[in-house]
């Protein structure tokens, strides 16, 4: 109990030291709460269309006022939140997972599948995911679904972290402690999971919020055209209706300034969050400031 | 410059062009079972209000006329021969006109306005970063240090309806959308270049603030490393001047990294411009593909892909082949062991 508390203050000790960390975590937790409660009171049919009378102003009934087709736009807002959280989270976490296997079998075992993996990275790295995905986008059209949008985007956010992660492998390979490993009889497996893992965790925390917000971006910018799933309320389809029914012609802030404003936020806090990962993996970063 | 690395460059480049068309022709094919062919047909006859006779007859007619009844690999071979002639078939929106007239006519806008304010705000957030890890700039710089990281986090067409609700629906100051005012015809007068330039000032500068944000954080976390280096207190030890220190001594040595982080976000900075252009209505590549994506335009939409994927290449080849004249470290010679 006592080894516990002790822990507990060294992370508090450490939360001080690393602000920009503490208020990335507070600013994406806050959004999950917004989401979560507002699933809670607001039932998420409210984001559909007619659901309340069209062009209303913010008032007591319709709390951020709703649009042109009749969704309210508070539950369009939690629901979009919900979405856009969802998005980024699986589409980094099968980034990072790509990014991991390709990323330690091309710094590890280098050679011929080192050069592959490298040219391909280097070559997809030069081609803008919002191209591709607006290709793929404009063929299927009215079947894109959420799931399938989620595989694309997810499909082309693996080059950076495969990227930064061979970097890392390779100069930690000829480090001592992994040649002790190796002499003491790990196999190549054992040394990947037990010696090289641990060593590049921040790093690999720092790819998947990039590979996360990368993948958010993609996706809201595809929506933003209007090539997003159709049916569901999401944050970048709200910007794209907003445009198309010119919502700030007709002076209805409370259509497009909400996402516009929780989009900034999740960027800052995801932001927040990969600049204190980076003052992990790189304690020299800290200094000033 | 090596040949061995010129070579090895230009390499890469043709197989970023190779990969960009065979993405281009493969993915629609993977994507949908569809044949588009049908698909025009039906949609035709349905706006004929009656069904033809021997449609599939005029189906196999198209399909011969557009190689779509050849072995795949043989429209693959076709395929590649017309797109590096930049021939993308005619486009359906803008039919009889060729895919690539539109593309052409809209590329001067996006590549004036993108590229002037990528530079502007590479060099003016560089230079900003650099100053904020320097110890001897003025106090006032330290607090526009949450400003900027705010700014560089949020996309840039949403900081552009943003200002374009401030300045041009509010305030008036500035056109609401459009390269120029409607009803003049483009042409070399000093009026209406005035009014482009009056235009550009918005999607302008969405782009320079939001893009000056991100270069001065990067640039700001390599300079702090950089001032450790032994070389910046050795030219403070031999009392040379803190201005020379900053640009010759500590700035120079950064540049190189940063330059190597445009080439790689370059294919970001394009993507956040074609939405700029979407929230301006500006003329440019980007409203374009809104349109060909709402008209189903599949030819204008892989003519603008391409188009886009093909200046991103050249632009890193030009990043990478200027590399030496950033950094005489850098020499492309092989090392002698």
């Amino acid at each position: 109990m006592k080894a516990l508390g002790k822990r507990l203050s060294r992370v508090g000790a450490y939360c001080r030291r690393n602000p920009k960390l503490v208020s990335g975590v507070s600013i994406i937790l806050t959004l999950v709460l917004f989401w979560l409660i507002g699933s809670l009171l607001l039932s998420p049919t409210r984001a559909q269309p007619i659901s309340g009378l069209p062009d209303q102003p913010p008032s007591w009934r319709y709390l951020l006022g709703t649009d042109s087709n009749g969704r309210e736009l508070l539950a369009v807002m939690v629901v979009g939140t919900g979405l856009t959280l969802r998005i980024g989270i699986l589409a980094g976490v099968i980034g990072l997972g790509i990014g991991i296997i390709l990323g330690f079998l091309s710094g590890y075992y280098g050679g011929l599948l080192d050069t592959v993996i490298k040219g391909i990275v280097d070559v997809l790295l030069t081609v803008p995911p919002l191209a591709v995905l607006v290709v793929i986008a404009a063929v299927i059209a009215r079947a894109m679904t959420l799931d399938f949008m989620i595989v694309i985007v997810a499909s082309l956010s693996w080059m950076l972290p495969t990227r930064t992660i061979r970097a890392q492998v390779l100069t930690m390979r000829e480090r001592a402690y992994i040649q002790v490993a190796r002499l003491s009889g790990m196999n190549s497996l054992e040394v990947i999971v037990k010696e090289l893992m641990p060593n590049l965790l921040p790093y690999l925390a720092a790819s998947f919020v990039g590979a996360t917000a990368a993948s958010i971006l993609a996706c809201i910018g595809l929506e933003a055209l209007g090539l997003g799933p159709q049916s569901l309320p999401t944050l970048g389809m709200t910007i794209f209706w907003s445009i198309s029914f010119s919502a700030m012609l007709r002076n209805m802030w409370w259509w497009w300034l909400p996402p516009i404003i929780i989009i900034a936020i999740l960027f800052v806090g995801l932001f927040l969050l990969t600049a204190g990962l980076d003052e992990i993996a790189n304690p020299r970063l800290r200094r000033r400031m | 410059m090596s040949l061995n690395y010129l070579l090895r460059r230009l390499g890469l480049f043709v197989v970023v062009v190779w990969a960009a068309v065979t993405l281009i022709f493969f993915l629609p094919r993977l994507a949908s079972e569809r044949n588009p062919i049908v698909e025009r047909m039906g949609q035709t006859a349905a706006s004929a209000g009656k069904l033809a006779e021997g449609v599939g007859k005029m189906v196999k007619a198209w399909e011969a006329k557009f190689g779509l009844d050849q072995p795949l690999w043989k429209q693959y071979l076709r395929y590649f021969r017309d797109v590096l002639h930049l021939d993308f078939g005619y486009s359906l929106a803008y039919y009889p006109t060729k895919a690539i007239e539109p593309i052409i006519r809209a590329l001067p806008w996006t590549i004036g306005l993108f590229g002037i304010a990528t530079l502007i705000s590479f060099l003016l957030g560089s230079l900003g970063g650099a100053l904020l890890a320097w110890p001897k700039a003025p106090r006032f710089l330290q607090y526009l240090l949450p400003f900027f990281l705010t700014l560089s986090a949020v996309p840039y067409y949403l900081l552009g309806l943003v200002l374009l609700f401030l300045f041009a629906f509010t305030t008036r100051i500035f056109p609401l959308s459009g390269g120029y005012p409607i009803g003049t015809v483009p042409s070399l007068s000093f009026p209406f270049i005035l009014e482009v330039l009056r235009h550009a000032v918005l999607p302008g500068c969405a782009m320079i603030i939001a893009g000056a944000g991100f270069w001065a954080l990067q640039m700001r976390g390599m300079m702090i490393i950089g001032l450790e280096e032994d070389y910046i207190a050795f030219a403070e030890a031999k009392g040379l001047k803190g201005n020379r220190i900053f640009f010759r001594y500590a700035l120079r040595n950064v540049l190189l990294p940063q330059a190597t982080s445009l080439a790689i976000t370059l294919g970001q900075v394009i993507s956040g411009a074609i939405l700029v252009e979407v929230v301006f209505g500006y003329p440019g590549l980007g409203t374009l593909l809104l349109k060909a994506v709402s008209g189903f335009d599949y030819n204008l939409i892989s003519g603008i892909v391409f188009i886009i994927i093909i200046i991103i290449a050249v632009a890193t080849l030009l990043v990478d082949l200027l590399y030496p004249l950033l950094d005489p470290r850098i020499t492309y010679q092989r090392r002698v062991k």
